[in-house]
């Protein structure tokens, strides 16, 4: 009788909810405190659930924008950005910010609408495969089928996002799945069985790599994102030191090493330093920490670090290997395992000679552009940026020249202060982005760094912006035209400029002034500094357009299909 | 070259899609893929007969299956002793003339005439590729109508010869 009696309790224990208020616990238990996402039919149950809650909501202008500011959000704050959107078209604009996520190793949890179970598969109102569509660019993708599941798949997508190489995560949740009641029993653990990332290092390997350390006369390190990711600037900075071992970075890696650090050699890759790139030709040893050598890093394969021992620690091994025969293959976090080769590794080799020949490229070929004439060069508008922010701001980029000239001359000392889109090269993520990342770094100065051509891709959401009251600065590096492709076709199609010019442009002055945002026009250096600090001053949202001079080009280059050390407009 | 893989995955929806999906996305060559379930129905296990050129190729296809959450194991058994086999069901035209010398043909194949009826007949056959290569060339001059074949499915030997190759342990 009794047995019956407290069985009979338990069950009146068992919470019921919908799966809406399912999804509202799951996002609170993770600590989630701001949602980037666009309301819609198939999500109708969800923003209702959302009203009752005390979760901060980013209405952006357009489900691309929500995304890419998660994307943003990520990347300065390391925690996961969550995006909702609804089914059919709402899911869709989030695919390239997917995609973006996952080549840029982003941890995000993405929540869809679906229609109602009963109609998948009838080409329903808004009906998208967005499973089938995201399978290739997500991390793990999931369609919830009962209510039950979704506090364990809400838990698994968290974990799967951020532990391990941390990317994208997609969970489509029917209508019909968010309105019907269920019991509700939260999920505290995961049971994942295949996905148990490496994150200690084999120790056998860290004493090979302590070995050739000892043994190397000019080694040189390549730091990624994957050093950001796992927290080790500090275990790198102290490798380098005790070991003499100059630094270079990836694009996505800029800010784990201190830019004006002795050891330090500039990016690399194609449109790296001259220091960089010879670095990583003539090295003996090369370690790569949390770096994917991707193809804007190598150069043609053929040349790239031919006579060097390479050594690469990732946390993924499907990346070990991938591109460039490695030796010394170590799987584990960058924090671990940097850490695991500094109590190893006691013997420096001699690299006294290589570190002074280096020091003396980087003496002899810094980056460079003739500062000449009335009209503003873009590098001068950086290096100005830079200097008023003391290069402390939290900087975004889209792709392209200015990404480039910001790379090179907004010198990071600090990591994550770099959002730019790396992997996939996205226009117009850079502004959203912005608006991510200000809300997760409110204390730090956000300049959003963009060119007239992908600003004109995302420039919506300066709604969010203003109606958020954020003091993000855009600027515009605008050239009238879309500049990285117009340099291409200046240096390797003849000078045809086919449709990559836009003289024809909205005055986005007046622009913002309609979206009730403060800005100004900036032709010469000296208005360029004045009315960015006047910008960093008003702690308001501000918008400067900035006229520079329409045919700079970004070099150094790499041509496509060029080694590493064929490299054009160095330094004469 | 030639490989055959097999993976062990919880039986997920999409599992399946998820697979040949990075196979296609990496370029990879899919020649035959089979699917079934083990003695535990929430595990399924996929033979994939691959081509691919080197064995970098081959070594970044085992990582990139195994890095699917889904996948459990991922084990290429070409070097290993195995047995792997295929079934293949042949229609072949008859008249009352050859419906015998056909059965004479299959015999030593072990394969057998699972449907009759006035024109052709229907052969089972099973076993490796070779072996079911070869009992369609033989009943090719009958005229063949139709041919259904599964695709490979392996596994090791109980008994290994020899270690197998160190290059295909992966670095997991």
């Amino acid at each position: 009788m009794k047995a019956s009696w407290v069985a009979e309790e338990e069950k009146s224990k068992v919470l019921k909810m919908s799966g809406a208020d399912m999804l509202m616990e799951g996002l609170e238990k993770e600590g989630v405190d701001v949602l980037f996402g666009y309301p819609g039919g198939a999500v109708l149950p969800i923003y209702d659930a959302l009203y009752k809650k005390n979760i901060k909501h980013i209405l952006t202008r357009h489900e691309q924008g929500a995304i890419h500011a998660a994307q943003g959000f990520a990347r300065v704050t390391g925690k996961p950005g969550v995006v909702i959107a609804t089914s059919g078209p709402g899911a869709t604009n989030l695919v390239t910010g997917i995609a973006d996520a996952m080549i840029d190793s982003l941890p995000l949890v993405i929540f869809t609408g679906q229609v109602a179970t009963s109609v998948i598969g009838t080409d329903a109102f808004q009906e998208a495969d967005i499973v089938g569509i995201t399978m290739p660019i997500t991390k793990h993708n999931y369609q919830v089928r009962k209510v039950e599941e979704l506090p364990g798949i809400i838990k698994e997508a968290f974990h799967v996002a951020q532990t391990g190489r941390p990317g994208p995560v997609l969970v489509d949740i029917p209508k019909d799945i968010s309105t019907s009641i269920g019991s509700y029993k939260p999920s505290n653990e995961v049971d994942l069985p295949g996905y148990q990332p490496t994150t200690m290092p084999n120790l056998l390997q860290v004493k090979r790599l302590a070995d050739a350390i000892a043994q190397a006369k000019k080694p040189v390190i390549l730091a990624g994102a994957g050093v950001l990711f796992a927290k080790a600037e500090e275990e790198i900075l102290a490798l380098a030191e005790q070991h003499r071992i100059p630094v270079t970075n990836t694009l996505l890696g800029l800010g784990s090493f201190p830019s004006d650090h002795p050891l330090f050699l500039g990016m690399a890759g194609m449109h790296g330093t001259y220091t960089a790139n010879t670095a990583l030709h003539e090295c003996d040893l090369l370690i790569g920490i949390g770096a994917r050598f991707d193809d804007r890093l190598t150069g043609n394969l053929a040349h790239f670090a031919k006579k060097a021992t390479v050594a690469h620690i990732d946390i993924d091994p499907a990346e070990i290997g991938k591109n460039v025969e490695t030796l010394i293959p170590i799987v584990g976090c960058a924090k671990h395992t940097v850490a695991a080769l500094l109590r190893e590794s006691t013997t420096s080799g001699d690299t006294a000679e290589w570190v002074y020949q280096l020091a003396e490229l980087k003496n002899s070929y810094p980056l460079w552009y003739k500062n000449e004439g009335e009209v503003l060069k873009p590098q001068r508008l950086l290096e100005i940026i830079h200097e008023e922010t003391k290069g402390e701001a939290i900087v975004t980029t889209d792709v392209g020249q200015h990404q480039m000239w910001t790379a090179q001359y907004y010198g990071f000392s600090k990591p994550n202060r770099w959002v730019t889109s790396g992997g996939l090269g996205t226009m117009g993520f850079g502004f959203p982005a912005a608006i991510g990342a200000k809300i997760g770094r409110p204390e730090l100065p956000v300049v959003a760094i963009t060119g007239d051509g992908g600003f004109q891709m995302t420039l919506q959401e300066l709604s969010v912006l203003q109606e958020m009251k954020l003091p993000v600065i855009i600027v515009i590096v605008n050239n009238q035209s879309l500049g990285m492709v117009r340099q291409w076709q200046e240096i390797f199609y003849e000078e045809r400029y086919s449709e990559s010019l836009l003289p024809v442009q909205p005055d986005f002055v007046k622009l913002a002034a309609a979206y009730g945002i403060e800005a100004a026009s900036v032709t010469t250096e000296e208005d360029a500094r004045s009315k960015f600090a006047e910008a960093l001053d008003s702690k308001a949202p501000f918008l400067l357009d900035c006229r520079v001079a329409s045919d700079e080009n970004v070099y150094p280059m790499i041509a496509p299909g060029k080694g590493i050390h064929q490299m054009i407009g160095v330094k004469p | 070259m030639r490989r055959i893989i097999t993976a062990t995955v919880l039986n997920r929806s999409g599992v399946l899609n998820r697979l040949t999906g990075l196979m296609t996305k990496r370029q990879f060559n899919i020649e035959s893929i089979t699917v079934g379930h083990s003695d535990d129905p929430s595990i399924s296990k996929i033979t994939i007969v691959v081509q691919v050129e080197d064995d970098r190729k081959l070594e970044q296809l085992l990582k990139q299956l195994h890095k699917q959450i889904d996948v459990l194991k991922v084990k290429d058994l070409t070097e290993m002793a195995l047995v792997a086999r295929e079934l293949a069901l042949i229609k072949v035209m008859t008249t009352p003339d050859t419906r015998s010398e056909i059965k004479v043909i299959i015999e030593p194949f072990r394969a057998s005439i699972i449907d009759v009826s006035l024109e052709n007949v229907t052969i089972e056959v099973t076993g490796d590729n070779d072996k079911v290569e070869a009992i369609i060339e033989l009943l090719r001059p009958y005229g063949i109508k139709e041919i259904s074949r599964t695709g490979l499915t392996a596994m090791p030997r109980g008994t290994q010869k020899t270690v197998y190759n160190l290059n295909q342990f992966s670095i997991i």
